[in-house]
């Protein structure tokens, strides 16, 4: 856990009362609407279909069990008892009242939670890792650099009316899994030829309606020069950046109209005349935050103890063990990933009820800490294996245990148009309605990791662009349709997807999921090839001819 | 469903005027009083272009009882009773589609 200070509480506290008493001068007429609505999106208050949403930043993941306790409490007292898990290591409540949001955000600083910059024209939350600072493949924990970022660039004053929102992202593992490559900006953690860390940068990645797969634009950055570079990409961005269209604003678009090349010879230059200023790392401060960042004071375990060996008789326990319980850099140690993707139920939601269980779980069993990945699924990072099966079955006992991380039923989707005012279409009865299809596990397991991305709309929060299948929802003459396009992923090798055909309606995407999947287990050069290698091997054609063979 | 917000107004059937409670976010509708009620049964209904105008420009004068006033369409049935217009509207009248976490 990354402790804070007196400084980082102060801060939240004082947003806190200015929100406060902004809330009170628009409910007495004091502020309109349009004097308001900014103010409140710079703390993360959206107005949806049916009440106001409030968007609480989880910096890179990482929840402490007081903070857990913490969102339980919102839930219960200013919401209808869940929360939900969103793509960008956040998590939103969907029925607060505006009345009320003073008193949440009180509540929730004092957990040192809360909702700034989490919404507008702004750089959003830094998204790291889920596993950060606890995976075998990672060269360092990530957070350190994200935490630095984060100081940074909050309330930064150049920053805080950017032509568009921005979003930062790194990795410091062997695989990426937090999709650097479609972000703003994208640092990936890797050494040089002379064994020296740093950052490849990544610029221009985005989604939504015109999606790019970011461009190397610095392949080795030191770490002293991480401020100052990432402030030089900024600053071209605030001075180029089109303000005079929406849909044109974002960074990809400067970056994709003035070419890379060019745009890494402008930031070039800018960086050139600040890189050696007070913007240049002092290897003192980032050892204070490194310091800041505690790890438990981990036992000498061995690996697969014997309760383990014992436990793995029971067939339910070991297909969630080889499922959900990951490699931990520490000897006798495990990551264990919580599914909040029931069968049936929405994807990323989880109670109150849950959450507090969650909490007092990772109290016991995992030093108080808790991750949040942008799949939409939690962690518990610091898991001693002898544990697991006393754990998996407390886990399951709260609805958490589904074994189908990275299967088919582990679906990422926006709230779509049951909640969201920008939404076309519903996304959570689709994704509900696919994980009843592949209820079987043995059938999901055979079809083996696949990822379905489901978006309510062209803004692609549920990031529909890289799924292995994802899924868009349109309107067509006031009725819900579904675009599907196969190939996309977000690891190392990014790529966006390619459209199946013509959209179909809701009532028969879930039957095309299905068709897509049994064309795939007769299409796989072998059970082990995965679905997007296929997708890469035989291309879409054989899948669209499935598909739309009989529609 | 593109934002009604953002969209050119054309009325070709029954509509009503519809926004967000200030407080709450709540769902409300413009009643023939001049308030704004949550009963969709009690709006006003009107079916041409300068009637809706006309309700819509006086709703959007109040600056703090609600937000984001529009038009929204609505279906009459054979008893005269007011159904939202829409999916949209539908969810926005009657909740998510979906039960909620914890209470399905």
């Amino acid at each position: 856990m990354y402790i804070y200070d007196d400084f980082d509480r102060t801060l939240v506290q004082e947003r806190v009362r200015e929100f406060g008493d902004q809330v009170s001068r628009r409910l007495s007429g004091e502020l309109t609407e349009e004097e308001f609505k900014p103010l409140r999106l710079m703390n993360g208050v959206y107005l949806q279909l049916h009440a106001y949403m409030l968007r609480i930043a989880i910096p890179y993941g990482t929840l402490s069990s007081d903070q857990m306790r913490m969102l339980a409490h919102v839930a219960r007292r200013y919401d209808r008892n869940y929360g939900h898990f969103t793509t960008r290591q956040n998590i939103q409540f969907n029925w607060i009242k505006l009345k009320e949001l003073p008193d949440a955000m009180a509540d929730l600083a004092r957990a040192g939670l809360h909702g700034m910059q989490t919404s507008g024209n702004c750089v959003r939350n830094v998204t790291t890792d889920q596993w950060a600072g606890v995976a075998p493949d990672e060269i360092e924990d990530p957070r350190i650099w994200a935490e630095l970022l984060r100081q940074h660039l909050t309330l930064h004053p150049e920053f805080s009316f950017l032509p568009r929102k921005f979003k930062v992202a790194l990795t410091a593992a062997a695989h990426d899994r937090a999709a650097v490559k479609i972000h703003d900006i994208g640092l990936r953690m890797h050494r040089n030829g002379a064994g020296e860390t740093g950052f490849e940068v990544i610029v221009g990645g985005g989604l939504g309606r015109t999606p790019f797969i970011g461009k190397t634009i610095k392949p080795f950055l030191p770490k002293r020069d991480l401020l100052s570079y990432v402030e030089a990409i900024m600053r071209t961005y605030n001075q180029y950046g089109r303000r005079d269209n929406i849909y044109k604003a974002r960074m990809k678009i400067l970056v994709h109209e003035l070419g890379a090349e060019k745009f890494a010879g402008e930031v070039e230059e800018e960086w050139q005349s600040i890189k050696d200023g007070p913007l240049a790392l002092d290897p003192a401060v980032v050892a204070d935050i490194a310091a800041r960042f505690r790890y438990p004071q981990y036992e000498l375990l061995a690996d697969n103890p014997s309760e383990l060996a014992r436990a793995r008789e029971d067939n339910r326990f070991r297909l969630w063990l080889d499922n959900s319980v990951t490699n931990h850099k520490v000897a006798g140690y495990a990551i264990v990933t919580l599914s909040l993707k029931p069968e049936g139920g929405p994807p990323g939601d989880a109670t109150a009820a849950q959450m507090d269980t969650i909490a007092e779980l990772a109290d016991r069993y995992s030093h108080g800490e808790i991750r949040v990945g942008h799949e939409q699924n939690l962690a518990l990072p610091h898991v001693a294996q002898r544990d697991l099966p006393t754990l998996w079955r407390a886990l399951d006992g709260i609805g958490v245990a589904t074994p189908n991380v990275n299967l088919i039923s582990d679906i990422i989707a926006c709230p779509g148009l049951d909640y969201c005012s920008l939404a076309n279409a519903r996304s959570i009865p689709v994704a509900e309605e696919i994980t009843r299809r592949f209820r079987d596990l043995d059938l999901a397991r055979n079809v083996g990791p696949l990822h379905i991305n489901i978006s309510g709309c062209i803004n692609a929060c549920g990031h529909h662009h890289i799924g292995h299948i994802g899924i868009l929802g349109v309107e067509k003459n006031g009725e819900e349709y579904y675009q599907v396009t196969l190939g996309g992923r977000a690891d190392d090798s990014a790529e966006l997807g390619t459209i199946l055909g013509p959209a179909v309606p809701y009532a028969e995407i879930a039957d095309v999921v299905e068709d897509i999947a049994t064309a795939y287990l007769e299409l796989r050069a072998r059970p082990g090839e995965l679905f997007v290698d296929t997708v890469q091997r035989v291309g879409v054609d054989p899948f669209r001819e499935r598909v739309y063979a009989a529609r | 469903m593109t934002s009604p917000l953002q969209q050119k107004l054309k009325v070709t059937g029954p509509v009503v005027v519809t926004a967000n409670r200030l407080g709450d976010g709540a769902v409300v509708y413009r009643a023939a009083d001049g308030t704004w009620t949550k009963d969709l049964a009690v709006a006003v209904v009107v079916t041409t272009t300068p009637a809706a105008l006309e309700l819509l420009a006086a709703a959007t004068t109040e600056k703090v009882a609600v937000v984001d006033a529009y038009v929204a369409p609505v279906e009459l049935t054979t008893q005269q009773q007011v159904l939202p217009g829409n999916l949209r509207e539908r969810i926005r009248s009657s909740g998510p589609t979906v039960a909620l976490p914890g209470q399905g």
